[in-house]
């Protein structure tokens, strides 16, 4: 095994494009258990950690621009007004050791099913910025996922940051374990009110291959709102429509029975916190726009 | 590879590391500092809880080859790193950590003792089997560091990466507790 130690950003992508096996580490939450565990004995150990930009973040007027090694302390403690969803999730990760250490970059390139992050940035909506030495490219957080533990980068790619677009509205995240410290989700999810464009978007985690989105709960949930013009009225969501809208958030599952829980479970819990998630930023936004701009 | 760094304010030289190895390993293995606990390797556990550039982790987590050049504080230097806090800038503590690598206190040596925390630890009984000690030890003083007056859920939360298999989680609140009065007190 070699241990690459790139000094700049520039450094670390010539390494990556001249040795493509090149496992990148950074917060090593997840690389480092894999070697102690003898399950990966990668050639190659590219660290990241002395790169200062990947631990830095920039506040723009319509996104976050969130380098991919910022710890998810860091998120929790810096980034709640702007990306609440991604905030939330972030304190589930893990023990603050943990939180410590472990980024957004590395739940991306780990792309685990049941990372703690995708929720939030699939209901927030974000592109991943990779780079290689041919050059750089965003990619639309709905591609980033192409199958389990598996992305949409190239071998000589790597994640310099994550743009997330702030939050526009009320965001929720919520994850089922046994316990709060110190679990993988057996199911997540994320989702987030866009009164701008009068659109509800969500995040599922651990129920399916991917992180994915409902969308057809969210094509449904959409119509309805407008339909009776809950966006202005600032009315209870009907009941109905919230079960409907759970109803298809669980259809929108493809989960596995596992040590953690059964495909049924999941499927059913996905719904419950579908349903609370709804409720819960419906409230937050109805109280906030009977504040700003009163009800019409 | 070679690897340099400092361990509880000495600068440390580890050689023919393993480019896989963990930091841990590094501690326990080459250096001979035994104090942080090898129990999960997989971060559950936070027995392995050191303090990196005055950070929290979990050392078996942190590659041999990422701390090149950087700070490590382990449970051995716990006292010495709590003294010095305390002191605050240069006031005192000028002449200790040369006598034993261990950090285990010899009765003539200017180190200090005991941290504040491992006292409270001590008196309110919150060893059992010891295992699990080090990483509270060293999760408890962080978060004493940041925050002095710590409600339980403050406590709970700063030390949920911590398992206790004796379970002795009331023992070990009660000395955190303790530690943070005593620490208002001395104020």
């Amino acid at each position: 095994m070699d241990f690459l130690r790139p000094a700049s950003w520039e450094e670390a992508l010539a390494a990556k494009a001249e040795h493509p096996t090149a496992v990148p580490i950074a917060g090593g939450t997840d690389v480092m258990v894999e070697i102690n565990f003898d399950h990966r004995r990668p050639e190659y150990l590219l660290d990241l950690n002395r790169i200062g930009d990947l631990y830095e973040w920039e506040v723009g007027e319509e996104s976050v621009r969130l380098g991919a090694s910022v710890p998810y302390t860091q998120i929790m403690e810096n980034l709640r007004a702007e990306l609440p969803g991604l905030a939330l999730a972030s304190h589930t990760v893990a023990s603050p050791q943990i939180r410590n250490r472990g980024g957004v970059g590395g739940n991306l390139g780990t792309a685990s099913p049941a990372g703690d992050a995708h929720p939030a940035l699939l209901a927030a909506g974000a592109e991943v910025e990779v780079e290689s030495v041919r050059g750089s490219r965003r990619i639309p957080i709905d591609e980033f996922y192409t199958g389990v533990k598996r992305n949409a980068l190239a071998p000589d790619e790597l994640i310099r940051a994550v743009h997330i677009d702030k939050a526009d509205g009320p965001q929720q995240f919520s994850k089922v374990g046994t316990r709060n410290a110190m679990v993988i989700a057996v199911c997540a999810f994320g989702l987030a009110l866009h009164p701008g464009t009068r659109t509800v978007r969500t995040g599922i985690g651990s129920a399916a291959p991917t992180p994915v989105r409902a969308k057809a709960a969210e094509e449904f949930l959409n119509a309805a709102l407008e339909e009776g013009g809950f966006w202005d009225n600032g009315e209870i969501i009907t009941p109905s429509v919230a079960k409907q809208f759970a109803d298809l958030c669980s259809a929108a599952c493809n989960p596995i029975d596992d040590v953690r829980g059964t495909a049924s479970y999941r499927r059913h819990a996905v719904g419950i916190m579908a349903r609370r998630t709804l409720t819960w930023t419906w409230e937050s936004y109805r109280g906030t726009a009977a504040h700003t701009e009163g009800v019409a | 590879m070679r690897v340099n760094f400092t361990v509880n304010g000495r600068p440390q030289e580890a050689d023919d590391v393993w480019e896989g190895e963990s930091l841990l390993y590094v501690l326990r293995e080459r250096l001979g500092l035994p104090g942080s606990k090898n129990a999960c390797e997989q971060g559950e556990c936070g027995s392995c809880t050191v303090r990196l550039d005055g950070v929290p982790v979990c050392s078996c987590l942190v590659a041999a080859g990422q701390v090149e050049g950087r700070e490590v504080v382990t449970v051995e230097g716990l006292a010495d790193f709590a003294k010095q806090r305390s002191c605050g800038t240069g006031a005192c503590g000028t002449a200790e950590g040369q006598d034993s690598q261990t950090g285990e206190g010899t009765g003539s040596s200017p180190r200090a003792a005991l941290s504040p925390i491992q006292q409270a630890f001590i008196d309110a009984g919150a060893v059992q089997c010891g295992f699990c000690t080090p990483g509270l030890l060293v999760a408890a003083d962080e978060m004493l560091e940041r925050n002095p007056n710590p409600s339980d859920a403050d406590i709970r939360e700063a030390l949920s990466g911590n398992l206790c298999r004796c379970t002795g989680y009331e023992k070990i609140m009660d000395a955190v507790r303790l530690a943070a009065a005593r620490q208002g007190e001395a104020v």
